[in-house]
């Protein structure tokens, strides 16, 4: 139990969630890198991230599919924390009360809140498109194998993916600044009482049954 | 730029303007291919061996005359065969000198990531710097011919310059020069035009009714031209596209999604940060600590 000053803690990430959660961060930061700086040459300088132009169409592959599959490690038990709920809907509804810091008018969440479990969705569709449409653009080894046309199909969808999924950190990047705590959270594998209570009450009332609290 | 013939129109990757003081004080170029006059000799394919020291592997013999059968990385033309027969009955034997046709459109240069790769000089010619090129094959997802091959020695993307080295010095590229039939000349692109507008003339009065230029328009012209037999029907010339363009996907790719996707990142982070500063950030106090033990408490009765 808690003392007065010392705020009572309950883990929300696993150390071994914590280390590939921050695996993809590194991860991404290369291939994002990588790839934005052949998207857009006011970005090439990015390039230098790998070390330079022609290092970073050899790696930028190699660390995407390093990226979805440490992603995929860590998204597959959480997919059913993320499953869209009808009181979602609700919660979506109430966005504007979301960027006002009025969460006390939203509907409670559980362990992820619907903008939550929407970035989940983004980011797992969006990995997939990459990953498909990678293989294709993927001149050394695979793009022999495709029609042209379907290589330049998948140029755009893997444009228009990686888009969306640098879009969607952004949001994720944005979230965790500004709710603090959810640092903590993916740092130490902690939050506070207060902050599942705050965040997450269907969640906190979870964790905090006399039967399955931990 | 030491050579004034090579001061430089457009250029790969780059947002800033080319220097474009002295541009088009000397005029475009072209080489026109005569199929008509085309005896499919390889000299042209010897000759770009030569100049550009280039040696290919040596290739298996597939039953037709296409030697090698493909442009490769260091075949940067190819003499295409294709045995035609014509509404008559009769056998043609149509034969193509394939290779970059030096787009005033290019769609290599369009799809190009890498800044100064790929470059377009004044005179029309559309050049490739290697020493640039980082090997992601781009400018093959671009190019409307099919045309650039990379090299699997050292992953960098090839194809014909029209001999930017000897063009900038005023001779004509070495296919040019080593073609026995005058099939393949060289000159100023106006005087290319006239030169197949007479030909074609020509052709014409000799029962081709269809003879005609191949210039496309859709991307812009080229700088290797073609005078065809039968010019309404290109794709009998080994399957030469009858109305090449740089591919719509490509242009969305390279072009509008470009500013429009790097513009809505830029307003999004802008949007997290403004938003943090507007309403603060979002903290858990000791009122929300107490009200959860208190929860926390009843809930375990």
């Amino acid at each position: 139990m808690a003392n007065g000053d010392r705020p009572e803690l309950i883990l929300r990430y696993q150390p071994a969630e914590r280390v590939t959660h921050w695996l993809i961060v590194v991860l991404f930061v290369c291939a994002a890198g990588s790839g934005l700086a052949l998207f857009h040459p006011a970005l090439f300088w990015l390039s230098g991230l790998l070390g330079g132009g022609p290092w970073s169409v050899v790696l930028h592959p190699f660390v995407g599919l390093a990226m979805c599959a440490a992603f995929y490690l860590l998204a597959r038990p959480l997919w059913r924390h993320n499953r869209l709920e009808p009181r979602d809907r609700a919660w979506l509804r109430g966005i504007r009360d979301v960027l006002d810091n009025r969460e006390d008018r939203l509907p409670e969440a559980g362990r992820y809140n619907a903008g939550q479990k929407l970035l989940f969705i983004v980011l797992a569709a969006c990995l997939v498109v990459l990953l498909g449409s990678g293989v294709v653009v993927w001149r050394i080894y695979f793009s022999a194998y495709f029609p042209i046309w379907l290589i330049r199909v998948s140029a755009v969808l893997h444009a228009l993916a990686a888009f969306g999924l640098v879009l969607a950190v952004i949001v994720h990047i944005a979230a965790a600044v500004w709710v603090k705590g959810s640092v903590g959270a993916m740092t130490r594998g902690t939050v506070t009482l207060g902050w599942a209570f705050k965040h997450h009450r269907a969640w906190f009332r979870e964790m905090t049954r006399p039967t399955t609290g931990r | 730029m030491a050579l004034q013939s090579l001061d430089i129109k457009r250029r790969s990757a780059t947002t800033i303007p080319a220097p474009a003081v002295r541009v088009a004080a000397t005029t475009e170029v072209a080489k026109l291919i005569d199929t008509s006059k085309c005896i499919g000799c390889k000299a042209c394919q010897a000759a770009c061996m030569e100049w550009n020291d280039l040696r290919d592997e040596i290739g298996t013999t597939t039953g037709v005359y296409d030697n090698p059968r493909d442009l490769t990385d260091r075949s940067w033309t190819v003499m295409r065969f294709s045995e035609y027969e014509n509404p008559k009955g009769d056998l043609e034997w149509l034969i193509r000198k394939d290779g970059c046709m030096h787009c005033a459109d290019p769609g290599c240069l369009k799809a190009c990531p890498a800044p100064g790769a790929i470059v377009q000089y004044a005179n029309g010619i559309v050049d490739f710097h290697e020493e640039h090129c980082i090997g992601c094959g781009y400018c093959i997802t671009g190019c409307p011919f099919d045309v650039p091959r990379i090299s699997k020695r050292d992953h960098k993307a090839y194809k014909c310059n029209l001999c930017s080295d000897r063009v900038a010095v005023g001779l004509e590229p070495a296919c040019v020069k080593a073609c026995p039939t005058g099939a393949i000349t060289f000159g100023t692109k106006e005087q290319m035009q006239r030169d197949a507008a007479d030909r074609v003339v020509d052709l014409k009065s000799r029962g081709f009714d269809n003879a005609g230029l191949y210039d496309p328009a859709g991307v812009g012209g080229t700088h290797v031209m073609y005078v065809l037999h039968h010019a309404d029907q290109p794709a009998l010339y080994s399957g030469l596209p009858a109305r090449p363009v740089v591919s719509p996907l490509v242009r969305l790719w390279k072009g509008a999604a470009k500013p429009l996707a790097l513009g809505a990142l830029a307003l999004a982070a802008l949007a997290g940060l403004l938003n943090y500063v507007r309403v603060g950030p979002n903290e858990t106090d000791a009122d929300d600590e107490s009200a959860a033990r208190r929860e926390k408490e009843r809930a375990n009765g």
